[in-house]
């Protein structure tokens, strides 16, 4: 497969730079413009923001077009650091260790072997019932019954958010979806475009018009307004966006109103752990962003659905 | 990583650390500054890096290591304890030559990485025999879970190393209060 074959693709990654250019441009501008101190502070940080963006979007972009083994493995090393993440912030003890080395060597990679292997029956369930399983024996093989259950449900969950989820994304590329043969790495790039600039298009709102807080004790900075506004702007963009999918133009704003909704609501979700461990972030990975977790929590809810929705209409 | 203030010019210096994991002078080797890195000796327990060729060597042409003879249980009896520490820092201050560093952990064994152990004393010794030196207090965060006791395999966790002031000399200080107030710089690096 190769991608670069693919005209529609190469306008796809050149629309992308554009809007890159633009963006380091405007930041530019306000750079000379802003003069208060809080101003500056957001100036800043949504100039770091950019310069980050500027190298996820290349190292997708090479993932891309180097057809579905590049995907796997950029993905396979973002459910690593985010694995990394979880585990650094969950109070995992010495007696979790040997479950923790098996997550992080052997299901993580094996998960991605999967996907590169194409084996949907066993891919959609090796983590849900074989690892979650698993988990719990070597928990109990180390010998500690103290907070078991919770101890067992953290692991369980970070390979659950961190693995099984991101890895629906790069899972996109084995679908078989008539007519559309050779064609996928374009789905991957609708979902990753829709839900990255979902998150984009909710910040500039919530920072422009944002009064209503939407879930004040799980995080302050989401507000209706940017919400709202947000979903608007991405069904737009999505539906802009169907000449590269196999939907139609309703159906490609149906699905952008289901990535950016669970878009929202996994940033949500990944808010309230951050909130439970009293952090902010996940990371310092990416410069502005914070870490991979914190960029790809918008992810982790919205590919299964979409891979899923895809997988049983198209 | 984080240093607390830049080391700039060529001291030589005692970097003390608390120890969790077999992997905390690594960290703090790997942390150095090139120039600094280079002049960087461990000292380390001479029983556990003399068992076996591969150890030796690592230890003897890679880190240069400082080895130096600790109680081990078997021969306790056999040497008389203060015997054994003017003997050790006899090798540390040889070991540190005229321009080398060291890293010490003067805990003296791993801890379980909840509050940093008691030192011993041979860094006040040590101190005391070359007060030139510069003692830098250094805390590793995280490193006891990413490599448990009796673990062979690392956990990639995110950790971290903060190198702290230098310790001020205090005159007339104890040994017994010199070595709690080092223990308390380290522990301190951990709240900041």
């Amino acid at each position: 497969m190769s991608t670069f074959d693919d005209r529609e693709l190469l306008w796809l990654l050149a629309g992308v730079a554009a809007l890159l250019l633009t963006a380091t441009a405007v930041g530019q501008v306000l750079e000379r413009v802003v003069a208060t101190p809080s101003g500056r502070a957001t100036v800043d940080n949504i100039n770091a923001r950019v310069r980050a963006w500027w190298v996820m979007s290349i190292a997708f972009a090479i993932a891309v077009a180097s057809g579905g083994i590049g995907s796997v493995v950029l993905f396979a090393l973002i459910s690593f650091l985010a694995l990394r993440e979880f585990v650094t912030l969950s109070p995992t003890g010495r007696f979790d260790h040997a479950a923790l080395v098996w997550s992080f060597f052997l299901v993580t990679p094996l998960q991605y072997v999967l996907v590169g292997l194409q084996w949907y029956g066993f891919f959609s369930i090796m983590i849900p019932v074989y690892a979650f399983l698993f988990v719990t024996a070597r928990l109990v093989l180390a010998g500690e019954t103290e907070r078991f259950l919770e101890r067992a449900a953290t692991i369980q969950w970070g390979l659950m958010i961190c693995v099984y989820c991101i890895s629906y994304a790069p899972a996109l590329l084995l679908l078989d979806v008539k007519g559309y043969e050779g064609e996928n790495a374009k789905l991957l790039f609708f979902l990753v475009v829709v839900v990255q600039l979902s998150d984009v298009f909710q910040y500039v709102w919530g920072k422009l018009v944002g009064r209503h807080p939407i879930a004040p004790t799980v995080s302050p900075n989401k507000t209706w307004e940017g919400f709202l506004g947000g979903i608007v702007c991405a069904v737009l963009l999505g539906t802009s966006l169907w000449w590269i999918t196999p939907f139609n133009p309703w159906q490609a704003a149906l699905m952008a109103l289901a990535i950016a909704v669970m878009g929202f609501v996994g940033g949500l979700v990944m808010s309230a752990v951050k909130r439970d461990r009293g952090v902010k972030d996940y990371g310092s990975l990416i410069e502005g962003h914070g870490g991979v977790l914190d960029r790809v929590d918008s992810l982790l809810f919205a590919a299964p659905l979409f891979f899923h929705l895809t997988r049983f209409f198209f | 990583m984080r240093w607390a203030a830049a080391p700039s010019e060529d001291r030589q210096r005692v970097f003390f650390a608390n120890h969790t994991s077999h992997l905390d002078f690594i960290l703090i080797w790997a942390s150095l500054p090139t120039r600094i890195r280079k002049r960087a000796r461990p000292v380390a327990a001479r029983d556990y890096w003399e068992s076996g060729p591969i150890r030796r060597y690592l230890a003897r042409k890679v880190f240069r290591a400082v080895l130096i003879d600790r109680g081990a249980p078997g021969d306790s009896a056999e040497r008389d304890p203060r015997e054994r520490g003017q003997e050790a820092i006899a090798r540390m201050v040889e070991g540190l030559g005229r321009q080398d560093s060291l890293i010490v952990f003067p805990e003296g064994t791993r801890g379980s990485g909840d509050e940093v152990g008691e030192f011993k004393s041979g860094l006040y010794y040590l101190w005391r025999e070359r007060p030139n030196l510069e003692l830098v207090p250094v805390h590793l965060a995280n490193l006891n879970r990413v490599l448990p006791k009796g673990e062979f395999i690392p956990v990639p966790m995110i950790s971290r190393v903060t190198f702290g002031q230098p310790l001020d000399r205090a005159e007339g200080e104890t040994k017994e209060a010199f070595l709690e107030r080092a223990r308390q710089a380290v522990q301190r690096l951990e709240e900041s």
